[in-house]
């Protein structure tokens, strides 16, 4: 199959990577139509918020507290030098909104829960349970794979909001109750700062996020072969390409939003 | 019932049916018999469609399903049920959950009715009592009982069992066996079953069909298949280490082989 010639292995690297992003696609455009089919199941629903979203929260608040704060320490000293220190509120915020609070919320649950859903589906698969669900005439797509994109959409947006409310009352506690900082200073600029647009850039980025996370650990874990390495691999590549892509889908959702 | 014809499957370099033809009768116990990676399980996935064969045909009630959309597959397979070699339990899942799965997809029953049913089934396969229990804390021989237990609840027409008896003890094993023949001639489910198991297969089956590494070497009844003079057939019943079939991979001489350094 190695020919030796490096267009053509370019070619058919290209013509591969494709064909794999098309049928990516493909499992999406089915999953999202199964969420609009009947029957509806929201238990499933509602099992896959809970392990996407609830149980993300513990690791969402770490992220966020400790971010804030040390948003505000590194803040304090700049802003400091030119006797600032009042915009601190305004600086902690707006990285937060803006940037930090989606990014770092959903570099997170990709660590989390989209290792632990590409697992969790090609374990599946080994233990032919997905054929098994074919076998009682469901669609394991629908079954499966739907409620965990929908998951997606829905949590990562809501966990990014406790990111940034909790981000900004780290940056807060350090600002104000540690370093000094007036706290209505701190609370009035911020306040008259955050733009409805601010907010509503945040919001849409999360939703970007949440959609990638979800499509692309069950992609890879229904897509994985169906062996330990299998899994293995689509695990790790769940992770590395999740994370990719949440960056270089920052930078353009950034570039077109500003 | 269903009819397998021409069928020819192929994973890269290992040729898991080469150019089969058989039939399954409606109403009767066929037993598939082969060896270890002989294509068995293969072959039984690709006649309920999970997976397709490289080439040919599989007939079932008139119906080529090498060809069916999943729509029409899916009618088609709410006549089926098939008990997985390794079970196939969801493991999020308590036994009771897992055997109620179908029914509470499919049907409106209530919880009540739901309850009998599985209470009725369990019972079947000699395991109430373990209702909440999650798989990982069942014996392999226990999921076992569990899978068949979900693949009969719908009551199918046809039931493909993989293996229903390896790694159960000799009761548990003669039980399930006996399932299978009642099931049969009690509600007329047409069973195709595929075992390691020479003796279990000559007492249950109405007909037998002996694969070996993608042909079919022998078919019959068990009476023919007792009786066969082949002596290919001959070693397989008496599962003798010499003979025609050879019980190693490879026709390379073995002190050779060892000599040989290349790996
Ligand atoms: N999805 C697959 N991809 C590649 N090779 C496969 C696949 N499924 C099965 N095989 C190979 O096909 C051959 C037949 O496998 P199969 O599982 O059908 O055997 P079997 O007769 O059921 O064996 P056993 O009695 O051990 O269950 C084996 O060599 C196996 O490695
Ligand atoms: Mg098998």
């Amino acid at each position: 199959m190695a020919t030796g010639n490096p267009i053509a292995a370019f070619g058919r690297g290209g013509l591969n990577t494709l064909s794999g992003i098309g049928s990516a696609g493909i499992f999406l455009i089915h999953a999202i139509t199964q969420i609009f089919s009947r029957p509806f199941r929201l238990r499933r629903y509602i099992q896959e918020i809970e392990f996407l979203g609830a149980k993300s929260f513990l690791i969402v608040f770490v992220t966020a507290i400790f971010t804030g704060m040390v948003l505000a320490l590194q803040g304090y000293y700049t802003l400091s030098g030119f006797g600032a220190e009042a915009l601190l509120g305004v600086a902690v915020s707006q990285s937060i909104i803006r940037e930090l609070g989606p990014v770092l919320c959903a570099l997170m649950v990709a660590g989390r829960a989209g290792s632990a859903t590409a697992a969790e589906i090609g374990i599946m698969k080994i233990t032919d349970q997905v054929p098994a669900l074919e076998m009682m005439a469901i669609d394991p797509i629908a079954f499966i794979i739907s409620p965990k994109v929908l998951a997606g959409i829905i949590s990562v947006p809501i966990l990014t909001g406790f990111f940034d409310l909790i981000g900004i009352g780290g940056g807060y506690l350090v600002g104000v109750n540690l370093l000094g900082v007036n706290e209505g200073a701190f609370i009035g600029n911020m306040v008259s700062t955050v733009t409805a647009h601010d907010i509503w850039g945040g919001f849409l980025k999360s939703v970007f996020f949440g959609l990638i996370i979800a499509w692309v650990a069950t992609f890879k874990g229904y897509t994985a072969k169906a062996t330990t390495e299998g899994v293995a691999a689509a695990t790790t590549s769940t992770v590395v390409l999740s994370s990719v892509l949440i960056l270089v889908v920052d930078y353009i959702l950034t570039s077109m939003l500003l | 019932m269903i009819k397998v014809e021409n069928l020819y499957n192929t994973f890269g370099h290992i040729e898991t049916a080469k150019n089969i033809y058989c039939h399954f009768e409606q109403k009767k116990v066929t037993c598939i018999l082969g060896g270890s990676g002989s294509g068995k399980s293969t072959l039984l996935k690709q006649m309920v469609g999970l997976g397709k064969p490289t080439s040919g045909k599989i007939i079932f009630d008139g119906q080529d399903i090498t060809t069916l959309n999943r729509k029409d597959m899916y009618k088609l397979r709410k006549k089926m049920g098939m008990l997985f070699q390794g079970s196939a339990l969801f493991n999020s899942l308590n036994i009771y959950e897992n055997v109620a799965f179908p029914l509470r997809e499919h049907t409106d029953l209530s919880d009540n009715v739901i309850n009998t049913i599985i209470k009725i089934k369990l019972e079947m396969v000699g395991l109430r009592g373990v209702e909440h229990l999650m798989p990982s804390q069942l014996s392999g021989g226990m999921t076992k009982r569990v899978g068949l237990a979900r693949a009969i609840v719908m009551d199918p027409k046809v039931v493909f069992y993989d293996e229903p008896t390896s790694g159960l003890d000799p009761i548990a094993a003669g039980v399930i066996d006996k399932l299978i023949k009642d099931l049969n001639l009690k509600l007329g489910v047409t069973s195709i079953v595929v075992s390691h198991d020479v003796d279990a297969a000559l007492k249950i089956a109405d007909k037998i069909i002996i694969l070996f590494y993608g042909d079919i070497i022998a078919e019959g009844t068990p009476e023919e298949i007792r009786n066969s003079d082949d002596p290919k057939v001959i070693q397989f019943i008496n599962g003798s280490p010499d003979g025609p079939i050879p019980f190693k991979m490879t026709d390379k001489d073995f002190i050779e082989d060892i000599l040989d350094e290349k790996i």
